[in-house]
């Protein structure tokens, strides 16, 4: 009864119920795997799988740190490099529109992998940067910030030509318009596309380990290698990442609500 | 107020599609109160009340108001902005803001644009929400107003600027009866406080009651212009008898 109701009602109920059902398989999950990992590593390993993984606990921490960090960053500065291409694929000079409808189709018709290794290992290389956070984080936002200029300039264009015109004969300049006119509307719409790449930005990041960042899931990886224990290597990352991008779903939802308002 | 048109061109699409919606259109007419423009859909009503507004370049000709030229010979925009700035306009479709509220649609330009500290703008919108019957209104959101209270909000926001003139762009024709009356009502109250008024619309009969002067518009020029009384009783050009015929006929 009470499980059919957790599925049935999510429709309706929206974000509490999915959440809080995601939130009690997770646990649910987690707790599984804790007792037989503890259990079955307790009979063999004198101190068990867990607590051999447990002493490496300061790697995945600095490493969740780090990953926090380079997607803090690399939030702000895709952020600012979204809204410049969005503004740039709108603008009437005709170069600037040009170039930022390139550098939108190169970033999303190539892989992010592929984007990492050739902007590190020639681009950086090529022009001495040395520090990697820096180069990945430089690459992370070039890559997120093609995606949010599409975002942006589809909520942008999405507002009304009546709008505009409203905002005209109001004598509005142009800057004014955006102020008060288009940004708070296209906000609205391109909310929760935005959230979901901003998730998507935390989950990405993983892919610099391949540089050698020792961002969270390099770290993983290490204490892996000097524990040989998978699943109390890798599991905690799984988590370690859940946990960076469940609050960002949940405030979206929470701003959605708070934001709306009838067309 | 004294309304010139000289020689108005405009016309829109590209190659073979390309038309002239107003052609060399020329109008010259003095009125107390409320100008209307009439005449058949695709005659150039709205697109010369858009180029009055400085909404639109025409592609030649001029416009003189009480004597003094739109500025469209200016290539910059900031001098038609201005000149857009001293107006008021309502549209059909109300265009408020949706994610402001009433008081702030009105108070908006009020500082953003006209200089006002946001305490004089709150006062003189509540001032002029007051006067059109929308002090209940004042913190909901468009969405939550009926398209009456909408469109009365809407000419609250054009009126609160103090414009030289208002122009009404088929105010009522998104709006079922009952709200076209609650509208109409408010325009007519308007004609009193003395601010000019260009109007398009199909109500014929509020056209009849409320303007001082008709020019009728068809196939982008003015076809005829003649005192509101005269045209609706004894329309002279060939044109305006058709059209009236059919309008009226129901």
């Amino acid at each position: 009864m009470n499980l059919s109701r957790l599925f049935l009602e999510s429709r309706v109920e929206k974000t509490s119920a999915w959440l809080k059902g995601l939130w009690v398989m997770l646990i649910l999950l987690l707790a599984g795997i804790l007792t037989t990992g503890v259990m079955g590593g307790s009979a063999g390993v004198s101190q068990g799988g867990w607590a051999s993984v447990w002493k490496y606990r300061d790697v995945f921490w600095q490493g969740w740190l780090l990953t926090i960090l380079i997607s803090l960053l690399s939030l702000a500065a895709s952020s600012l490099i979204g809204l410049g291409a969005a503004l740039a694929r709108r603008s009437r000079i005709l170069p600037l529109r040009s170039t930022a409808l390139l550098y939108v189709e190169v970033v999303r018709g190539t892989p992010l992998l592929a984007q990492i290794l050739f902007l590190f290992y020639v681009v950086a290389n090529g022009v001495g940067l040395q520090d990697r956070i820096v180069a990945g984080v430089l690459i992370l936002s070039l890559f997120s910030g093609a995606y949010l200029a599409e975002m942006i300039r589809a909520g942008i264009e999405a507002i009304p030509s009546t709008q505009l015109e409203s905002a005209r004969a109001i004598g509005f300049t142009e800057l004014q318009t955006y102020r008060y006119v288009i940004a708070p509307q296209a906000l609205r719409q391109i909310l929760p596309p935005l959230a979901g790449q901003f998730a998507s930005l935390i989950k990405d990041s993983s892919l610099l380990s391949i540089i050698g960042i020792g961002e969270f899931t390099l770290a993983a990886q290490q204490v892996n290698s000097a524990t040989y224990r998978t699943l109390e290597s890798y599991l905690p990352l799984a988590v370690g990442y859940l946990a960076l991008t469940l609050p960002i779903s949940l405030i979206s939802k929470m701003l959605e609500r708070h934001l709306c308002y009838e067309t | 107020m004294k309304l010139e048109a000289l020689g108005i061109t405009k016309s829109f699409g590209q190659g073979n599609l390309r038309r002239n919606v107003l052609d060399d259109l020329t109008l010259n007419v003095d009125f107390p109160h409320v100008l209307a423009l009439l005449g058949p859909s695709g005659g150039g009503k709205s697109t010369l009340l858009r180029v009055i507004a400085g909404l639109e370049r025409p592609d030649d000709g001029l416009i003189l108001l009480n004597g003094t030229p739109v500025p469209f010979t200016d290539k910059s925009e900031a001098t038609l902005r201005d000149y857009r700035r001293s107006l008021g306009v309502v549209f059909q479709a109300f265009n408020l803001f949706p994610h402001l509220t009433a008081l702030q649609n009105i108070s908006l330009p009020l500082t953003a644009v006209h200089g006002l500290t946001e305490d004089a703008a709150k006062e003189r919108a509540l001032g002029v929400m007051d006067r059109l019957g929308l002090a209940d209104h004042r913190e909901k959101l468009p969405g939550q107003l009926s398209g009456g209270q909408r469109q009365r909000v809407a000419i609250a926001r054009a009126l609160a600027v103090k414009p030289r003139f208002l122009l009404f762009d088929e105010p009522t024709s998104a709006l079922d009866p009952e709200m076209t009356s609650e509208v109409l009502t408010l325009i007519a109250e308007l004609r009193k406080e003395g601010t000019p008024m260009l109007l398009v619309t199909h109500e014929m009969g509020f056209a009849r009651k409320i303007a001082d002067q008709v020019a009728f518009l068809g196939e982008g020029r003015v076809l005829e212009q003649e005192p509101a009384g005269e045209f609706f009783s004894n329309p002279r050009s060939l044109e305006a008898q058709r059209f009236l015929a059919k309008v009226l006929a129901y």
